[in-house]
C-alpha cells in the first residue's frame, strides 16, 4: 500500500517535472528544427514538427552572406583574451586580499565589494569615451580591456583561498619557496575547481555579451557572434528559417560547453547570486 | 598559547613600513589599475558627468554645472513611460518566475530519475545569448506563422498580434523575461532547499504532516530567506531589461514606441542622441534604484543570519 502511493507522487512529479522541461528546452529545440527547414516548410499551416527533408542550405546562405566564421572567431578571441586576463588579475588579488593580509586589507575589500552594487550600465559612458580617447574604437581590444578584472570573481576566490589552512604556507617557508612559487604551484592547483567555475562564468558572460559590443564596435569584420546575429536580420531578412541557423551558431557553443560542466557552472551560480 | 593569540602577537611584532604594503600591492597592481580604470573614475564620472550642462562629449565642452539633467530625466515623458514599463516588467516578471521556480526547484529536490536530464532542461537558457533565444521568441510569437498563435488557434482563440498590438508586446516581453529568469531562480532555491535540515522534515513526517503540509508550514518558512534574497537579486536584473527587448523587438523599444525601459532610454540618450548628461542622470536614477534594494538585501541577509 505504502510503495503504491509513493509511485503516485514519484508519476505526478516527473509527469509535472517533464512538462516543465519541455517548455524550458522548446524554443531551442524550436530553433534547431526550424533552421533545417525550407523557406516553404517554416511558413506552412498547421506546421511541420520534424523538418520533412532535413536541409542545410539555410547554414549554407548564413555563412556565405555574413562573415559568421570570421565572428565566431572573434567572439573565440575575445572570451579568451578576456577569461585568461581576468584570471590572472583575479588569482593575484584573490592571493593578496586572503594570505598577504596587509593593514587595511580589510576595509578595501569592503569598500570594494559594496562597489559590486554599481550596474554596469552606469560605467558606460565614461568607458566609451576613455575607449574612444585612446584610439581603440571599433577595435577588438576595447571588448577585452574594461573586463580584465572582477569583484565578484577574486571575491569567491578569496573566500575559498582564506579556507586553505595557513600551516600549509608555513610550511612551504621552511621549505624555502617564494609566495611567488606557493600560489602558483600550491594555492592555485588546490582551488583548481573553484577557479574552473569562475573561469566559465566569464565565459558565458562574454560570450554573450551584447550592449558594450554594439557601441563600440562598427565594421563587419569587427564583430562578435551576438552582434553578427543582430545585423544578420537586416543583412539576411526576416526569413526565419536563416535566422534560426544564425542563432544556432550563436548558442550552440555555449550548450555543448554547459553540457560538459554542468556541475561547475551550476555549482558557481548557486555560490555567488550574481548572473553570469 | 592559543595558536591565535600567538600569530597575533607575530603580527603585533611586525613594523609597519613601506615594505609591508610593497609585496601586496605589486600583486594588487593588474587588478587595482584595471578597477580604478573601468570602474572607480567612472562611477564618480557618472555623477560629474551628470551635472554638467550641454556637455558634449567630443570636445569636452560643458555651460556649467547644475541639475538640469535631473530636471530633464525627471519631467521627460519618455522616461515617466520608461520608468513605468520597468516597473510593470519586474512586478509581473519576479513573483511569477519564483513561484514557478519555487515549484521546479522542489520537485527537482526529491531527486527523481533523470535528474542530469532535467538540470541541463531547466538551467539551459542561464547560458544561451539572451540576442539569439530572443530571435527563437520573435519567431515563436510571429502573426502569421509562429507556434503560439497556432496553438491559440488549435484552441478555437484568435490570433493576437504580439509583437505589434502594445498591449501584447507587453505580455510577450513578460512571458520571454520569466522563461529567462527561471533557471538562475531554480538553482538558488534548489541550494536553499538542499541546506534545509532533513531531521525537521522527518520529524514532520513522524508527526502525521501531510505533504502538502509540510511545505507549506515547514519547507517555506525555512526557504523564506533564500527566497527573499533570490527575489531581490531578480528585481536588480528586472530593472536592467534591456537584451530581451531588444532582439524581441527588433532594435526598437517595443511597438510605436511603447515599452521604453530605463535602459533603453539610458541607450538612446547615450547613443541615438548623443545627450551625455541625461544619460548619465537616468544611470544615476538606476543606480539609486538598485541600491535600496540591495541595502534591502543586506538588511534580510543579516536579520535572517540569526536563526
Amino acid at each position: 500500500m505504502k510503495k503504491k502511493k509513493l509511485s503516485l507522487t514519484s508519476l505526478i512529479t516527473m509527469t509535472l517535472l517533464m512538462c516543465g522541461a519541455v517548455i524550458m528546452i522548446f524554443p531551442f529545440l524550436w530553433m534547431i528544427l526550424s533552421s533545417l527547414k525550407t523557406q516553404v516548410e517554416v511558413s506552412m499551416i498547421p506546421p511541420t514538427f520534424l523538418p520533412s527533408n532535413f536541409t542545410l542550405e539555410n547554414y549554407i546562405f548564413a555563412l556565405k552572406t555574413a562573415p559568421f566564421a570570421r565572428y565566431f572567431l572573434n567572439s573565440l578571441l575575445v572570451t579568451i583574451a578576456c577569461v585568461v586576463i581576468t584570471m590572472f588579475t583575479t588569482i593575484l588579488a584573490a592571493f593578496a586580499f586572503s594570505r598577504l593580509k596587509f593593514p587595511g586589507s580589510n576595509i578595501i575589500f569592503s569598500v570594494l565589494i559594496a562597489m559590486m552594487m554599481i550596474p554596469f550600465e552606469m560605467l558606460i559612458i565614461t568607458n566609451y569615451t576613455t575607449i574612444a580617447k585612446w584610439g581603440l574604437m571599433d577595435n577588438l581590444i576595447a571588448l577585452v580591456i574594461p573586463f580584465t578584472a572582477s569583484i565578484f570573481y577574486t571575491y569567491i576566490l578569496r573566500n575559498f583561498f582564506l579556507s586553505i589552512p595557513d600551516s600549509l604556507y608555513y610550511s612551504a617557508k621552511v621549505d624555502g619557496s617564494s609566495d611567488w612559487k606557493y600560489l602558483w604551484w600550491v594555492m592555485v592547483p588546490i582551488a583548481k575547481p573553484t577557479i574552473i567555475t569562475i573561469a566559465l562564468l566569464n565565459t558565458i558572460a562574454a560570450w554573450n555579451s551584447f550592449l558594450w559590443t554594439v557601441l563600440v564596435i562598427n565594421s563587419t569584420s569587427n564583430r562578435t557572434l551576438p552582434f553578427g546575429v543582430f545585423a544578420f536580420i537586416a543583412e539576411g531578412g526576416v526569413r526565419y528559417e536563416r535566422l534560426m541557423a544564425a542563432a544556432t551558431i550563436v548558442v550552440l557553443p555555449m550548450i555543448i560547453l554547459f553540457l560538459f560542466a554542468r556541475k561547475y557552472i551550476v555549482s558557481g551560480v548557486s555560490k555567488g547570486g550574481i548572473k553570469g | 598559547m592559543s595558536l591565535q593569540k600567538r600569530k597575533k602577537s607575530i603580527d603585533a611584532d611586525v613594523k609597519i613600513t613601506y615594505k609591508t604594503y610593497l609585496k601586496p600591492l605589486l600583486y594588487l597592481l593588474p587588478f587595482i589599475i584595471s578597477i580604478s580604470i573601468f570602474t572607480i573614475y567612472p562611477f564618480f564620472n557618472a555623477f560629474v558627468i551628470s551635472l554638467k550642462e550641454n556637455y558634449k562629449a567630443l570636445s569636452g565642452s560643458f555651460t556649467g554645472f547644475g541639475f538640469g539633467n535631473y530636471e530633464y530625466v525627471l519631467t521627460n515623458e519618455t522616461f515617466i513611460l520608461a520608468l513605468k514599463n520597468t516597473i510593470t516588467y519586474v512586478l509581473w516578471v519576479v513573483p511569477i518566475s519564483t513561484a514557478l521556480s519555487l515549484l521546479v526547484a522542489v520537485l527537482l529536490n526529491r531527486r527523481t530519475k533523470l535528474q542530469a536530464f532535467f538540470q541541463t532542461a531547466y538551467f539551459l537558457p542561464l547560458v544561451t545569448s539572451a540576442i539569439a533565444i530572443g530571435l527563437v521568441w520573435r519567431w515563436l510569437f510571429n502573426f502569421d506563422y509562429g507556434l503560439i498563435n497556432f496553438v491559440l488557434s488549435r484552441l478555437g482563440a484568435d490570433a493576437i498580434n504580439w509583437l505589434n498590438n502594445p498591449s501584447y508586446a507587453k505580455i510577450a516581453l513578460i512571458v520571454y523575461g520569466i522563461w529567462s529568469m527561471m533557471p538562475f531562480t531554480i538553482i538558488l532555491l534548489l541550494a536553499g532547499l538542499q541546506n534545509i535540515n532533513k531531521q525537521y522534515l522527518i520529524a514532520a513526517q513522524v508527526d502525521g504532516s501531510r505533504p502538502t503540509q509540510t511545505f507549506a508550514y515547514i519547507t517555506v518558512p525555512l526557504l523564506a530567506p533564500t527566497i527573499g534574497l533570490t527575489m531581490i537579486v531578480n528585481m536588480i536584473t528586472a530593472f536592467k531589461v534591456f537584451n530581451e527587448l531588444f532582439a524581441l523587438f527588433n532594435g526598437k523599444p517595443g511597438p510605436a514606441y511603447s515599452l521604453y525601459t530605463v535602459i533603453y532610454f539610458m541607450y538612446e540618450q547615450f547613443y541615438v542622441k548623443y545627450r551625455l548628461g541625461t544619460a548619465a542622470a537616468s544611470a544615476i536614477a538606476l543606480f539609486f534604484i538598485v541600491m535600496i534594494l540591495t541595502l534591502i538585501q543586506l538588511y534580510m541577509q543579516r536579520k535572517w543570519k540569526n536563526y
